[in-house]
């Protein structure tokens, strides 16, 4: 059951519309940023009001819904909005990515490959990757119609010139089936690979700047980079210390006064699964 | 358009609004020619200047180019990514500002592979290379490669803003008033590299100044503008040592010895 | 020789008229005419302020006649161009390979070296620089101007030494057409008896000369015809 007086999955029928027509021309032009008419949702910009919006708008009485922030199912954002569908949608949600048929994320990607007939929605607050470089909207807009990018390289090229490396570490520009520039929302760019040619459908939303775009399943996507400076994802000399996995994503906590350090999986639904199963890290 | 001509200006006019600031300007610029638009603050030359390289649409009349692969084209006639790809490619715009011809913000060898980048170079290693060559070539300390141009003298800007056009070996380059900003003495060493790399690469120039003494070092053709129009043209030292025009005549006697 | 002339110069007027004094109106040349073949050296004679370097200048492009022609056979093709009536950008041309000028004054360009200033004319024709360099060092070797200086910009040489830059510069690129404009004016007798040769060897290579030659010994040695102007009559000076 949804919350009485309110809309299935809050938003009203028009709007939904409206913004599943703005979603199917986003996946019928890969990584294109396409305008949609942004509503006041019940939380702040920041806060995940694009994705929600999108989450929203596609929302089936069916769906099985998961929302991670920064990997955990278990954080205030988190917490929030997936409660926020249970009310207004009235929907199951889990915290298994196998289970879901619609992830909502902000700033990753779980660990668990995703599979054909999911859909993951990102929460995006910047979606113009040329937006620090190029501040005037109108030229962002001509140089992605000329797919004119060498600007993007420029930005690279400093990285380089100032760390002797790429150090852009999140939120890392893809350039989407050959062609479009793209923004994939802060994830670390440890996830950039999981976006390539993935089963799943990917939505982006960015609430504040009514963008929505999109990569759909088994699409290209390409980490900018230079040939004597290949991309490459982040390594870590640890192992989760909880699960024992060497090929996830890992958070660095420090668990006392005395600094102790210990790493973990960032998703928490993919470490406890692994314990779960038997796997142990080495942490006391 | 004359067969070897690069590029043949028919009656072209630019607005602004309704004011009109160029008036029906004709004239052909040939490969390796150093042109030199002069007269005063408000006489139309940057506007003209922009308008020839359609960053400014004109508001009549046309500008024939001679295109390294289409051939003669009516730059009216480009589409935009056309008429980009000549921006970053095949021209060069330095402009009188550095700030408007420079990314503050980039490193110096940043800001000469920009072009480079933009036509997909996409090896470090090569990009530096070029960019320490070019940085050589425009008399910049290559030391200075990761260091950002709000951090160069005025001059070094300028020859920044050279290096940064030149690097995709461009056959025109616009220049509005580049040397203007600068103290005579930094002047002197300005021209010179520019009128050897001119020289050197058989670049074609349309230069905007109001310092005759530039136009007489650099230029081969003088246009003389006043209210929008031309009122003169002709071979520099002709129209500087036998002016005709009573403006023309005006401004010659109006410096000391250009 | 004449009868094929490469230089004809048909009833030429110049009057300046200067806008800036009320328009009054100069007149300098009037109803020149001259004929010139390849071979030949005219000495233009008159009184100073005749106008001798006004129908140099006029010659040359860098004063516009008021009237008349000038016509120039193009030794490549044969065709004659009048000179006050074709495009800037084949007088350009035409001065970079067929009509060659030494003004009296050398116009020095900043931080440009002597030997640098005398190779430009003919990496302008297509010389590689290297050649170029090397020809423009025979040549100021012939005119004496020593080998420390040459690496120099000549803003601060003697007037003697840069006007031996000047005449090296006018005649590094053998040209059919030459006009000189005293090129001697400042010359010890030494350089004035190599520039006389310099001349001379051009001359005979085929090359028709008109020039203006104050010295009594350089006119005598180089000359082959004289033509006379006299000032003109002017009512409103």
């Amino acid at each position: 059951m949804s919350q009485a007086g309110y809309n299935f999955a809050y938003l009203d029928e028009h709007t939904k519309r409206m913004i599943r027509r703005a979603l199917l021309k986003a996946v019928a032009i890969p990584g294109y940023q396409v305008p949609f008419g942004s509503r006041e949702m019940p939380l702040p910009y920041g806060w995940g009001t694009g994705g929600i919006q999108v989450t929203a708008a596609i929302i089936g009485r069916d769906d099985v819904l998961k929302v991670i922030d920064q990997g955990s199912d278990d954080t205030t954002n988190a917490v929030n909005i997936r409660s926020f569908f249970a009310r207004v949608a009235g929907v199951a949600t889990t915290e298994r990515t196998r289970e879901a048929t619609l992830i909502q994320t902000r700033h990753r990607i779980p660990e668990t490959p995703l599979a054909a007939g999911q859909v993951i929605v990102f929460q995006v607050p910047i979606p113009e990757p040329l937006r620090w470089l190029e501040p005037r909207e109108t030229e962002t807009r001509s140089l992605h119609a000329l797919a004119d990018y060498g600007l993007m390289n420029v930005k690279l090229y400093e990285d380089i010139v100032r760390h002797g490396r790429i150090a852009t570490t999140y939120d890392y520009p893809v350039e989407v089936n050959g062609r479009y520039l793209m923004r994939p929302s802060p994830i670390p760019k440890f996830d950039n690979p999981k976006m390539h040619r993935n089963p799943a459908l990917q939505l982006f939303g960015a609430g504040r700047e009514k963008r929505v775009y999109a990569v759909p399943p088994w699409t290209d996507v390409r980490s900018l980079d230079f040939e004597d400076h290949p991309f490459a994802i982040e390594r870590w000399d640890h192992a989760c210390g909880l699960c024992g996995a060497s090929d996830s994503y890992l958070d660095e906590l420090i668990t006392d006064d005395a600094g102790t350090r210990l790493h973990v999986c960032s998703d928490t639904e993919y470490c406890a699964a692994r314990r779960a199963a038997g796997h142990q890290g080495d942490a006391p | 358009m004359s067969p070897d001509a690069l590029m043949s200006v028919r009656q072209l006019s630019a607005a602004y609004g309704r004011q009109l600031a160029c008036r029906e300007i004709s004239f052909e610029l040939y490969p390796g020619e150093v042109i030199c638009l002069v007269g005063e603050s408000g006489s139309g030359k940057s506007t003209l200047l922009n308008t020839l390289a359609h960053r400014h649409r004109p508001a009549s009349g046309e500008v024939i180019y001679r295109h390294a692969r289409l051939g003669p084209v009516s730059l009216g006639a480009l589409d935009e990514a056309r008429l980009r790809e000549l921006w970053r490619t095949d021209w060069g715009f330095v402009r009188q500002n550095p700030r408007d011809g420079l990314r503050m913000r980039i490193s110096a060898g940043g800001n000469i592979g920009e072009r480079l980048m933009a036509l997909g170079e996409r090896h470090y290693g090569r990009l530096r290379e070029t960019a320490v060559e070019w940085l050589r070539l425009v008399e910049i300390d290559p030391q200075r490669i990761d260091d950002r141009p709000d951090t160069f003298s005025g001059g070094m800007q300028q020859r920044l803003q050279i290096a940064r056009n030149l690097v995709t070996r461009p056959r025109l380059v616009f220049m509005d008033e580049p040397t203007s900003g600068l103290d005579v003495s930094v002047q002197a060493r300005f021209l010179d590299l520019l009128r050897r790399l001119v020289a050197e690469m058989g670049l074609s120039v349309v230069l905007v100044t109001h310092d005759l003494g530039v136009a007489r070092l650099l230029g081969h053709r003088i246009l003389v503008m006043k209210e929008g129009q031309i009122v003169e043209q002709g071979l520099t030292d002709q129209v500087l040592d036998d002016p005709q025009h009573p403006y023309t005549q005006l401004l010659v006697t109006s410096v000391l010895a250009a | 020789m004449t009868d094929q002339p490469i230089l004809e110069v048909q009833t030429l007027s110049k009057r300046f008229k200067l806008h800036t004094r009320d328009g009054i109106e100069i007149p300098v040349l009037e109803d020149i005419e001259f004929r010139l073949g390849a071979g030949e050296c005219l000495v233009l004679d008159g009184p100073s302020g005749a106008g001798k370097s006004t129908l140099l200048r006029c010659l040359y492009g860098n004063y516009l006649v008021s009237g008349g022609r000038i016509l120039l056979r193009r030794p490549s093709d044969g065709l004659v161009l009048d000179l006050c009536s074709i495009s800037p950008h084949l007088l350009t041309d035409l001065r970079r390979t067929t009509l060659g000028y030494v003004s009296q004054f050398l116009r020095v360009i900043p931080r440009v070296s002597a030997r640098e200033i005398v190779a430009e004319p003919l990496t302008a024709v297509g010389v590689p620089m290297a050649q170029a360099l090397e020809r423009a060092d025979a040549l100021l070797d012939r005119l004496n101007l020593s080998s420390r200086i040459r690496h120099l910009p000549p803003a601060t040489f003697s007037g003697g030494e840069q006007q031996r830059v000047n005449i090296a510069r006018g005649l590094i690129v053998p040209k059919p057409v030459l006009l000189l404009d005293e090129p001697t004016a400042s010359l010890d007798a030494r350089n004035r008896a190599v520039v006389i040769a310099l001349i001379q060897e051009a001359r005979l290579a085929g090359c028709a000369i008109v020039g203006i030659f104050h010295d009594r010994e350089v006119r005598d040695a180089v000359a082959t015809r004289s033509f006379d102007i006299q000032p003109m009559e002017r009512e409103a000076a």
